[in-house]
This record gives structure tokens, C-alpha cells and sequence, in this order.
């Protein structure tokens, strides 16, 4: 018999029993969905991770309090520890001296509004204290005016440098530069504007206010902040060295003796990236063990429901026997029914799990991916899930005795 | 295929119009604790283009002739020969294709496949023979013809009569040009005037050159054959011609 004849025949009996069918495929639709969501999600993250949305500049190293990943903020082992203070700051750049290229000290305030005219953000502006290394340190690029300068943070002008979103927000005509905004009743000049950058990790860089960390310290406070500070390498080449001297001045810095554990912590683009490998890997084995129990869960289902059509069917089984089918005809329609059943619930849960893992991925402010990879992996597991789960009902199909399956009723 | 089975050697020497040759068959089954003898031995020759009834009490060991007859079973002990091909010591497989190739059935409750119209239950034999499409709808197309359902040949089962029903059910038997058609009570669940209807049909079908072979327990059926043959006992009873009107 041809093949087509079955297929024909597999998907005639799976249509008279719509609904048992579909109920059986979203067994495998949610086993799917579940693990190419998550794989999407993450793809599109690690993508836009590796290539180029990167947090911190090259040769660049920052050094804190808190390391940065938010989930562990207010984690009482790194809350406890002192925070790095303006002094601390000093002192650390009299220690490092000329080896670094340069450093930046960042000091952040994120639930702040500008308002110009009439026209206002929302009130999440990321503020950031900080010092003329901030451009090169955050790599930004300057699209209009100029950065803050070495004289803004000395003589702690009123002047800012706003992130592209900030800008198109209080100034959709344009020409930014030179008028001034206010922030928290404040006064500051735009010194200039940061060319679109993107974000990572949940923030979203052209949402930052850049302004001289002094000024910051005089209108905000300096109660309960502390600084980040990124340090540049001169080169790859002394990198290592320089790391080593940063994390000995800071520990000079904050008094600790050599027994001390250091009470920061250090991370470059690097190490921010092989983080979130850590943790994408921890959420992919997670994601996996999930579906393959919902998947195999699923497959039990489609075992049931053919067994229950291989008991309504033994007459139509025994009347296909009778008029010549042999065993091997009879198995291949079953085999093809619960094959059937398992591929439209894959390919379902592909769509759909594509869908979600890129919305979710949207909203994170990541590239848009399709995972081939996972796709086809999740076939080809659906596809033997349903011939592995199918095999003994069409055997048992296969292997009935015309006489008695005619004579059922 | 046909062909190539008539021109087979044994064939030659036994006569070419010898369809079944059933020498001393014999059929035991264990039901639990004790052991049915359904045939105890069966002597029969069947030619072809006879028409053939096949009579007796129920527990007469009818039922399980007709399971032989149609190669639905194979005897426990005993020869049997279709068209000279030894069908006692067949698999499954081989079986299913003597069914496909020699054999057309008609049951007494039709055994249509429901959601399946006239002509896809037609059709059905040819599918496992391997015929293509075109020739397929073409064939099924004339056996319904032939039985008079030119006009039925898109509607399902449920929307036909008893007797159309049975009718589909011939065409499905013809449609494979088999070398036997095997009734079992087919007028069993029909009124009797569908029932003569049915039974004349027969009549054209052996006049046209077919053999069949009708199981009944209806003397009024089996006076349509020109051969009938009584079992009692699992055994034959009698064998002889009929006076045909």
C-alpha cells in the first residue's frame, strides 16, 4: 500500500475525533512550548550579549560593593559591607597613580525625572554622579556637544550629559545643547547628548543622565550611596597587572588586612558575559528536565488515546484485515496517527514557544532569534516520542485476529 | 498474479477448474479446560463458476468452514489448496494477500467503513493491492455500477438503505476480481424482498462467471445454489445438487 494512501487514511480517522486529538496534541504543544520559549529567550539574550551590547568598555574593569546582577541587591552579605564613599574614591586614585588609564567613579540614582518646558520623562531616569572617564568607561559615543570635562567634576557645574531616549523625550525638535533641564527642581545645563546604545541585563543605558559626581554628592546626598568604580588598563598587555594593583589599593583603601577577603567585588564585560552563561545554563538544564517530564507525560497520553482508538476500531481493524491489509499496513496507520498527533503538538509548541521567547526577548531589548538548534531538536524528539509511545498500541492493532475482530462489537 | 498461479504444474494435473481443494481438515480450539473439535474432518472440491451454500445448525461447525473458506483461519491438521497454492500452513501476511487477491466478502451486518463513502469502501481492496489512484476510482466506480449505485457514490453508509448498504458491500467483493465471492448470511439483516432483490444479484453475478459460496442457515437462500452442501457434527452431512427452479 502507498504511503499517501495512509497519511490520507491517519489523518481521516484523526479528524473524526477533533477535540480527543487536539487535547492529546497540546500534551506535547505545552511540552514544547515550555523548553523553546525558555531556549529563545535565552538565545536572544546571549546574542545580544555577545555581540556588542556590552555594559562596560574594553580593558575596563569595575570594582563595588554589589556585584552586578540585580537578583542579589539587598542580599545582607553584600549590603552589610561599607560602601565606597567619595573619599574612598580619593584615595584609591592617589594609590593607583598613573596606571590606570583612567578612572571613573559612578554613583547612581534611579528614580529621578527631567522635565523641560512641558515635557517630562518618566520618573526612572537612571542618574549617574560621575567623572569625564564616563563616556570611554560605559562606552557611549557622544552624538552632539561634548562629554563632562575634568573642570565640570572641579568646579561641580550644573551641566549634564543626557542618553538618546532622555533627549528624543524632552527634545523631539532637536537641539538639546545648551538649554537647561531640571532635575528634582534642579537646574542643569546639556552639555551634550550619547548616541543610542541599547541596554543589558534589565537597564536601559539611554535612559542615563550623566552629571559631575561633586554636584551629584551637593544635590542629592551622599547618605547611603556608594561608588562604582571602572578602571581602564592602558592595554590588554598590563590588564592583569593593573587589575592586581586596583584590587590592592582598595583593599589599602578600606583597611583590610591580609586575612581579610576582599568586601568587593570585580567584574569586567567578561565576566559579566560568562555569568550569564552560568546562569542561562542553569535555567536551559531547568527549561530541559521540565519538558522532558511534560513531554513524556505527553506521550503517555498519546499511548492512552490509541490504545482507546485501537479498541473502537478493532472492527474497522478487522475489516481492513479481512479485505487484505497485512500487519505491517495496519501498524504503519496507527504508527503514523500517533506520529501525526506528536508533530502538530511539536510544531504548535515551536510557533508558539518562537512567539513568547521573542516577545519576552522584545521586552528585554534583545534581538529577535529563531532557535534552528532547539527546533529541530524538539522534532525530531516529537516524532520519536510518537513512534516510541505509538509502537504498542499499532502493534497490538497489527496483531489481532480477523475472526475476533470482526465478530467485536 | 492470476495467471502466473494458473500456470502452475499441480494445477494442470488436478484440472484447471478446480478453485479449493479441501482433503480432511481438521480444526481444534482450547477454550479454557476443554477442547473444541469444530471440524472433525472435511472433505470438499470447489469448481469454478459454482454456487455453493453452505448449510447448517448453528454449533454445526458453519461458521468455522466459512473462517477457512475465506483463509481467515488455517485448519489444525488437513490439506488445503486455493488455486493450487497450499493456504493450510500460511502466515498472517500471506493470508491477507490470498484474501486481497482471491477472496471477496459479504457479510451478513455489510462491515463498511462508516465515515468512508461507497466509493472509498470499494476502493479499499485495490488499496491494499497496490492499485493506483486513477485505476482505483475507476474500478470501484464500475463494480458500483454494476451493482446498481451509479448514483450513491459519494454518500456514507449512514445515509444509505440496508439493502444499498449490501450492495456496496458486493461491489467492494467484486472489485478485486477475486476468484470467489463468500457470503455469510448476506440477507440476514435486510427485509425479504431486499433480500431477493440481493439473492438475484447473486443469480447475475454466477451467471456472469463468478463462484460463490453462500453460509446460511435460510433453506429459502440456499434454494438459489445449484450445490448445497449440509455439516452436522463437523462433519458433512450431505452434498448434492439442487433442483434449481
Amino acid at each position: 500500500m502507498l504511503l499517501v494512501e495512509t497519511i490520507v487514511m491517519a489523518w481521516r480517522s484523526l479528524g473524526a475525533n477533533k477535540l480527543r486529538s487536539a487535547l492529546t496534541v497540546a500534551g506535547i504543544m505545552i511540552g514544547i512550548f515550555s523548553v523553546i520559549s525558555v531556549m529563545t529567550t535565552i538565545a536572544a539574550l546571549q546574542a545580544s550579549i555577545e555581540t556588542g551590547l556590552t555594559y562596560l568598555g574594553s580593558n575596563i574593569f569595575q570594582l563595588s560593593k554589589y556585584p552586578l546582577n540585580f537578583s542579589v541587591v539587598g542580599d545582607s552579605r553584600f549590603k552589610n559591607r561599607r560602601n565606597i564613599s567619595y573619599a574612598d574614591y580619593l584615595r584609591f586614585s592617589r594609590l593607583m597613580g598613573t596606571e590606570a588609564g583612567l578612572i571613573c567613579p559612578k554613583v547612581w540614582d534611579n528614580g529621578q525625572q527631567a522635565v523641560f518646558g512641558g515635557r517630562k520623562t518618566n520618573p526612572n531616569l537612571e542618574l549617574c554622579g560621575t567623572n569625564e572617564g564616563f563616556t570611554t568607561a560605559n562606552d557611549f559615543q557622544i552624538e552632539d556637544g561634548r562629554s563632562l570635562s575634568k573642570e565640570d567634576v572641579e568646579f561641580s557645574r550644573a551641566v549634564c550629559v543626557v542618553g538618546q531616549q532622555v533627549f528624543q523625550r524632552l527634545f523631539p525638535q532637536g537641539g538639546a545643547v545648551g538649554q537647561t533641564i531640571r532635575i528634582n527642581e534642579r537646574k542643569y545645563e546639556v552639555a551634550g547628548v550619547f548616541a543610542s546604545k541599547g541596554g543589558a541585563f534589565g537597564s536601559n543605558d539611554d535612559n542615563t543622565v550623566a552629571i559631575p559626581i561633586t554636584r551629584f554628592f551637593q544635590d542629592f546626598g551622599s547618605k547611603n550611596r556608594t561608588i562604582y568604580l571602572a578602571v581602564e588598563a592602558r592595554n590588554q598587555l598590563v590588564y592583569e597587572r593593573t587589575k592586581g594593583l586596583a584590587i590592592g589599593a582598595l583593599r589599602r583603601v578600606r583597611g583590610l588586612r591580609p586575612e581579610d577577603p576582599n568586601d568587593f567585588e570585580i567584574y569586567s564585560n567578561d565576566s559579566l558575559a560568562a555569568a550569564f552563561r552560568s546562569i542561562a545554563g542553569i535555567i536551559r538544564i531547568g527549561a530541559f528536565v521540565i519538558s522532558t517530564v511534560a513531554l513524556i507525560a505527553a506521550g503517555v497520553g498519546i499511548m492512552n488515546i490509541m490504545l482507546v482508538s485501537v479498541t473502537e476500531r478493532t472492527r474497522e481493524i478487522g475489516i481492513r484485515k479481512a479485505l487484505g491489509a497485512r500487519q505491517r499496513e495496519i501498524r504503519r496507520q496507527f504508527l503514523l496517527e500517533a506520529l501525526f498527533l506528536s508533530l502538530f503538538g511539536a510544531f504548535s509548541g515551536i510557533v508558539l514557544g518562537v512567539a513568547a521567547g521573542n516577545v519576552l526577548a522584545a521586552w528585554l531589548q534583545a534581538q529577535m532569534v529563531f532557535p534552528w538548534g532547539w527546533s529541530l531538536a524538539g522534532i525530531l524528539v516529537c516524532s520519536a516520542i510518537g513512534i516510541g509511545f505509538g509502537f504498542y498500541p499499532a502493534q497490538k492493532a497489527a496483531s489481532l485476529d480477523p475472526i475476533e475482530a470482526l465478530r467485536y462489537e | 498474479m492470476p495467471n502466473e498461479i494458473a500456470m502452475e504444474p499441480r494445477l494442470a494435473r488436478s484440472g484447471a477448474d478446480v478453485v479449493i481443494r479441501i482433503e480432511g481438515i481438521t480444526k481444534r480450539y482450547v477454550m479454557g479446560a476443554t477442547t473444541v473439535h469444530a471440524l472433525k474432518g472435511i472433505d470438499l472440491l470447489i469448481r469454478r463458476n459454482e454456487y455453493l451454500a453452505v448449510m447448517g445448525p448453528s454449533g454445526s461447525g458453519k461458521s468455522t468452514l466459512m473462517n477457512m473458506l475465506g483463509c481467515l483461519d488455517t485448519p489444525t491438521s488437513g490439506r488445503y489448496e486455493f488455486n493450487g497454492q497450499d493456504v493450510a500452513n500460511m502466515e498472517d501476511d500471506e493470508l491477507a494477500a490470498i484474501r486481497n487477491r482471491e477472496i471477496g466478502f459479504v457479510f451478513q451486518t455489510f462491515n463498511l467503513l462508516p465515515r468512508s463513502t461507497s466509493l472509498q469502501n470499494v476502493e479499499l481492496p485495490l488499496v491494499y493491492a497496490g492499485v493506483p489512484a486513477s485505476e482505483r476510482r475507476h474500478r470501484a466506480a464500475e463494480a458500483l455500477f454494476r451493482v446498481g449505485l451509479m448514483d450513491r457514490l459519494h454518500h456514507k453508509p449512514n445515509e444509505l438503505s440496508g439493502g444499498q448498504r449490501q450492495r456496496v458491500a458486493i461491489a467492494r467483493a467484486l472489485v478485486n476480481r477475486p476468484s470467489i465471492i463468500l457470503a455469510d448470511e448476506p440477507t440476514g439483516n435486510l427485509d425479504s424482498q431486499t433480500g431477493r432483490e440481493i439473492m438475484t444479484l447473486f443469480e447475475n453475478l454466477h451467471e456472469g462467471g463468478n463462484t460463490i459460496i453462500v453460509v446460511t442457515h435460510e433453506e429459502a437462500i440456499a434454494r438459489h445454489a445449484r450445490r448445497v452442501v449440509r455439516l452436522r457434527d463437523g462433519k458433512i452431512e450431505s452434498d448434492h445438487a439442487t433442483a434449481h427452479l
